[in-house]
């Protein structure tokens, strides 16, 4: 008896050791920089089940995508989940996409260290954000007066100087900086508009997200050829066969 | 106490107005899935409510005139403060997937909107307990009640907007309040309540109590929230809530399933949102035909490829962009048919001139119609029927709409549809394209149902598909297709950059060239649903498309069990896009009714005297259960099937609503009487009210179908009299069980009358949800024989012999166990 109750003492000594440790950890300000490290080792893991061809995501992708704060991209109360594979709401009907899609969009366009890149609908910045740590100028345009004055302001706060935003209407793209190497539509659209075809380079790519705000569905892979012709391929979100048993 | 029934008849309706305009706000501030809550939280409110008043029923019974004033009161105050309670909650359904706290969420909203209920159910069910000798009259007035506030609150929503019908609907029980106050100074406390409240209302409730806090991811907030745009009007009738939208500066251009390579750009626009959502455009037209040249560049335009200056039906005309297409393509005459007048009289009136009159144009007529209704009555023909997108593709990517029923898209619909075409004619129906296909594939499913319907032994050869990036368009032949309708759709679609997913004769290359799916779905499906093993492809199959019926007409649920873990554990990865949420949401209610019906209502209740006589638990307990389950599964059937029938599901809901409140409420007070006559001839009452209510109802399963198809086209009155014609008998003898229960519990155990009371609301608030769901799985027939099924196992409980004689052996033991 003596042996199991001071085995019991032991076990309540560790209890409360532990209590008081997690509650000295929340108490001060959470490791950002290890929960996103742990969610890119999780991107990592997901980049198999992502419908497009490639086993997993470009090394670069995942490195931009550690470097960017997404934490301080969304509203304060979401904050403890921002580094959470979700999509959040960011206010005005809007979200900040699940990080899975941004990687998942941002590695499908691409990118190189010189293209520049046109986003339609700046929303949290946080797809600008990470485009800016790949490419060498970011465009993007939000018709919503104070989502775009948010996003400009924390993008200029956190030193994306490579980013230069406006509000205004995105249909028809940005033609005084156009044609793009690449273009990122990420506002809901009932199609794709005629001139953001017309400003994409011959041999770029436009990504269109097709679903609803918390649930992206699949993506619209827009390619301009070589020769200006338009090809477009639907990659669904995941690897999902609608079909059981033999077929 | 003559006071008593009028003022029971004011509760009722403020009662069942406002569960009625709950369901409209509803709708209005999240989504359609809603409507069962709030049914299953009335019901909630009157099964609390009997436990409360068992609990506490001698200190409640000797102040019956000041509590009875007190809760009408409290019922009135509630109603609006409530409401904005349960608005500040933030459940957003789209994020169930991600957020636990949503569950919670939805629990806090339930909670609030129950507590109105509660109230309003104290007054009756306090008239009920202490004026016992009444019961049956105040039965009448309750139910007749009903059935007004059902008919008051439809006409206040012609008058009002949604959110300022709040205020006469709590005027209702307010002046029951006040009725009830026989000598205001004996209660000061409730006096001075009553008139601070009738000051507030007065001088007016603070706005925010009464705003609508729509939420911010529906179709109107987000256009709302883009730079300058602006509400231009708004409109509102039971039908739904119209709100116009202008956005100068950023000009609305909704154009779903405009081609990659269109030259066009679609002119500015005007939205015009229903209940906040389903966004329809109205585009203005400057007179010239090349402004509208885009449209031709839709998949929408494929059947004007096949057509020579047709003559078009257009169903669920909306603001007009597919009656514009039509004319646009040298439509020689267009019928558009509209449910909502509203919708109408906005593109025909107020926005005629940016409209370019195009309902004024003389080859347009329009039909303020529901399309099946329309369809029924009318015996033209046309070259072509055309069904535009009629919901909005959020809506339909989240699934949130997959409890709708919509009888558009079923078999007989689709049947309907050929029938009204020339030989030679096309039904054409575009629909958004989901990935991987479900809805699309449901509909193609349909379309080959219907045809084998009629007869067709080859029904591959009378379709053709084509895909945009985010639309399809189906085509339905009345004849096989021939060879030059083939190359001009190949053409059509080739030079629009649309692919070809099925066509007699298409060949598995010729189908996913331009917008290159993982595999040729639409193609595969189409090939495997036209192919002898079509049952075994839509059971293996991960989404629930087989066709929709007008028994079963739910096109938009999609959902599988099986699917679920699957697609829940890929939801990290885009998986979440695959669920239909609407359905879990369902399922969440349920399981939340469950819950919310043991603890408000049965557990409580284990707290009371139990000196009944052994062996009456589980008979009456069983009797009362079943009652509760069959009562609304009938009621909730019928509604659907009447709701074809009308034509128009508000009047149905309306109809069959107060035919069957009122209708019950009248066998239920003649229920004594019937009951008396009958058992002086040895016959047990219980047993021929259930037969009668057995014969009614599968006569109506089998015979309805036919007798409506034949007197659908006659006018509204005649089919409004004949629906409640119809209602009377099966109303009046479902009326009738449940008072006659409670009479023998009155009679044999009194003891177990607030058990019955609560397990019969116990059932009813799991009833009003499962019915739905066993609905969405079976169908409405196989609803309706289920509650069959539970009515005679009732009857069996009650039937007289064994019955009378057990719980006389078990008085007789309770004896011996006395002595």
């Amino acid at each position: 008896m003596p042996l199991r109750t001071r085995h019991q003492r032991s076990q309540k000594l560790v209890f409360s050791m532990l209590l008081l440790l997690s509650i000295l950890a929340f108490a001060k300000d959470p490791d950002f920089a290890s929960q996103r490290a742990a969610l890119v080792a999780e991107l990592e893991q997901y980049g198999r089940f992502t419908g497009d061809v490639r086993e997993s995501f470009r090394t670069s992708t995942l490195d931009a995508i550690n470097k960017v704060p997404r934490h301080e991209l969304v509203p304060k109360r979401e904050r403890r989940f921002a580094y959470e594979n979700r999509p959040l709401p960011i206010g005005y009907g809007q979200t900040i996409s699940q990080p899975y899609v941004v990687a998942w969009m941002t590695d499908l366009l691409e990118p190189d260290e010189d293209d520049v890149v046109l986003e339609v609908g700046t929303g949290s910045g946080y797809q600008a954000a990470v485009l800016a740590e790949l490419v060498a100028r970011v465009y993007s345009i939000e018709i919503i007066e104070e989502l775009a004055e948010r996003g400009a302001g924390d993008l200029k706060r956190l030193g994306y100087d490579n980013v230069v935003t406006k509000l205004g209407d995105g249909y028809y793209g940005w033609p005084e900086h156009g044609p793009f190497d690449g273009i990122v539509v990420t506002a809901a659209a009932s199609h794709v508009p005629p001139p953001l075809v017309e400003q994409l380079k011959p041999g770029a790519r436009m990504i269109i997200p097709v679903g609803s705000s918390f649930m992206t569905q699949q993506l619209l892979l827009v390619e301009k050829t070589r020769d200006g012709g338009i090809v477009t391929r639907q990659i669904g979100a995941v690897r999902f066969v609608p079909l059981t048993g033999g077929h | 106490m003559r006071r008593l029934l009028p003022a029971t008849l004011l509760v009722s309706a403020g009662a069942i107005s406002y569960e009625l305009l709950l369901m409209r706000l509803l709708s209005i501030v999240q989504w359609h899935h809603f409507a069962y809550m709030v049914i299953s939280l009335a019901l909630l409110g009157y099964g609390a409510s009997g436990t409360f008043i068992a609990l506490f029923r001698q200190r409640l019974e000797s102040r019956f005139e000041a509590v009875f004033r007190l809760a009408a009161l409290l019922f009135s105050i509630s109603m609006p403060v409530c409401f904005a309670l349960g608005q500040r909650v933030p459940f957003n359904a789209l994020e169930v997937a991600w957020d636990v706290r949503q569950l919670g969420y939805l629990s806090l909203m339930y909670l609030a909107f129950f507590v109105p209920f509660f109230f309003a159910a104290i007054c009756i069910g306090l008239a009920f307990t202490c004026h016992g000798r009444l019961a049956g009259r105040i039965y009448f007035f309750d139910l007749v009640g009903a059935g007004l506030g059902a008919v008051v609150l439809i006409g206040l929503l012609f008058l009002l907007m949604p959110e300022h019908a709040l205020l006469p609907v709590l005027a209702l029980p307010f002046a029951a309040s006040l009725l009830m106050t026989s000598r205001p100074l004996e209660q000061r406390t409730i006096a001075v309540l009553q008139l601070a409240w009738l000051g507030l209302l007065v001088v007016g409730l603070p706005q925010t109590y009464t705003r609508l806090e729509v939420s911010e991811f529906k179709g109107l907030s987000q256009a709302l929230a883009v730079l300058d745009s602006r509400v231009l009007e708004k409109r509102s009738s039971p039908l739904g809530l119209i709100t116009v939208v202008e956005s100068p500066t950023i000009p609305l251009r909704h154009a779903p399933g405009l081609s990659f390579a269109t030259a066009h750009i679609p002119p500015e626009q005007l939205g015009v949102f229903t209940d906040a959502d389903a966004m329809s455009a109205i585009i203005r037209f400057d007179g010239r035909p090349e402004s509208l040249a885009w449209l031709g560049d839709t998949t929408a335009a494929l059947p004007f490829a096949l057509l020579e200056s047709p003559s078009v039906l257009v169903l669920g005309a909306g603001g007009g962009s597919d009656v514009l297409l039509a004319l646009s393509h040298g439509a020689k005459h267009v019928d558009a048919v509209e449910l909502d007048p509203q919708m109408i009289a906005l593109v025909a009136g107020t926005y005629a001139d940016f409209a370019g009159n195009v309902y004024a144009d003389p080859r347009v007529t329009v039909h303020a119609a529901e399309a099946r209704g329309f369809i029924a009555q009318t015996d033209k023909q046309y070259d072509l029927l055309h069904i535009g997108l009629l919901d909005s593709f959020a809506a339909s990517g989240a699934g949130v709409q997959s409890l709708n029923e919509s009888y558009i898209y079923t078999v007989e619909a689709l049947t309907g549809y050929i029938h009204r075409t020339r030989p030679d004619g096309i039904v054409a129906i575009t629909r958004w394209l989901k990935l991987p296909p479900r809805d699309s594939l449901k509909l193609i499913g349909t379309a080959i149902e219907a045809l084998r319907a009629e007869g067709i032994e080859a029904p591959g050869r009378r379709l053709a598909l084509i895909r945009g990036w985010n639309t399809v368009t189906l085509l339905i032949r009345n004849g096989d297709f021939l060879q030059a309708d083939v190359e001009a759709i190949r053409e059509f679609a080739a030079a629009r950059s649309f692919d070809t997913a099925w066509l007699p004769g298409l060949t598995i290359s010729d189908t996913n060239r331009y917008n290159v799916l993982d595999e040729p779905y639409l193609f595969n499906g189409t090939e495997a649903l036209l192919g002898d093993d079509a049952a075994a492809f839509m059971a293996r199959y991960k989404f629930d498309i087989e066709p929709a019926t007008d028994d079963r007409p739910y096109f938009f649920h999609l959902f599988r069990w099986r699917t679920l873990p699957e697609i829940f554990a890929l939801r990290e990865v885009g998986g979440a896009a695959l669920i239909e949420w609407g359905y879990l949401i369902l399922v969440l209610t349920l399981l939340q009714a469950v819950l919310a019906g043991l603890l408000l209502i049965l557990i409580p209740l284990t707290r009371i005297d139990r000196s009944w006589p052994a062996g009456t638990a589980p008979r009456m307990g069983g009797y009362f259960l079943l009652l509760g389950l069959a009562f609304l599964f009938v009621e909730i059937a019928f509604i659907q099937k009447f709701i074809l029938f009308l034509s128009h599901p508000l009047y149905a809901v309306a109809v069959v609503l107060a035919g069957f409140l009122v209708f019950a409420g009248i066998g239920s007070a003649y229920s004594d009487r019937f009951s008396r006559r009958l058992e002086s001839g040895g016959r047990s009452a219980v047993t021929v009210a259930v037969a009668a209510i057995a014969l009614v109802s599968l006569a109506y399963v089998l015979l309805l179908p036919t007798v409506f198809a034949k007197l659908i086209g006659t006018p509204d009155a005649i089919r409004i009299a004949l629906s409640i014609a119809l209602i009377a008998p099966l109303a009046f003898f479902m009326g009738m069980p449940f008072p006659l229960g409670l009479a023998r519990v009155a009679e044999k155990a009194p003891a177990f009358l607030p058990w019955a009371w609560g397990i019969n609301g116990f059932a009813s608030v799991v009833a009003a949800v499962l019915a739905t769901l066993l609905a969405i799985e079976l169908g409405f027939s196989v609803v309706i024989v289920i509650a069959l099924g539970l009515y005679a196992l009732a009857a069996l409980l009650m039937a007289p012999g064994n019955n009378d004689k057990d719980i006389r052996r078990s008085s007789a033991l309770v004896a011996d166990d006395a002595t």
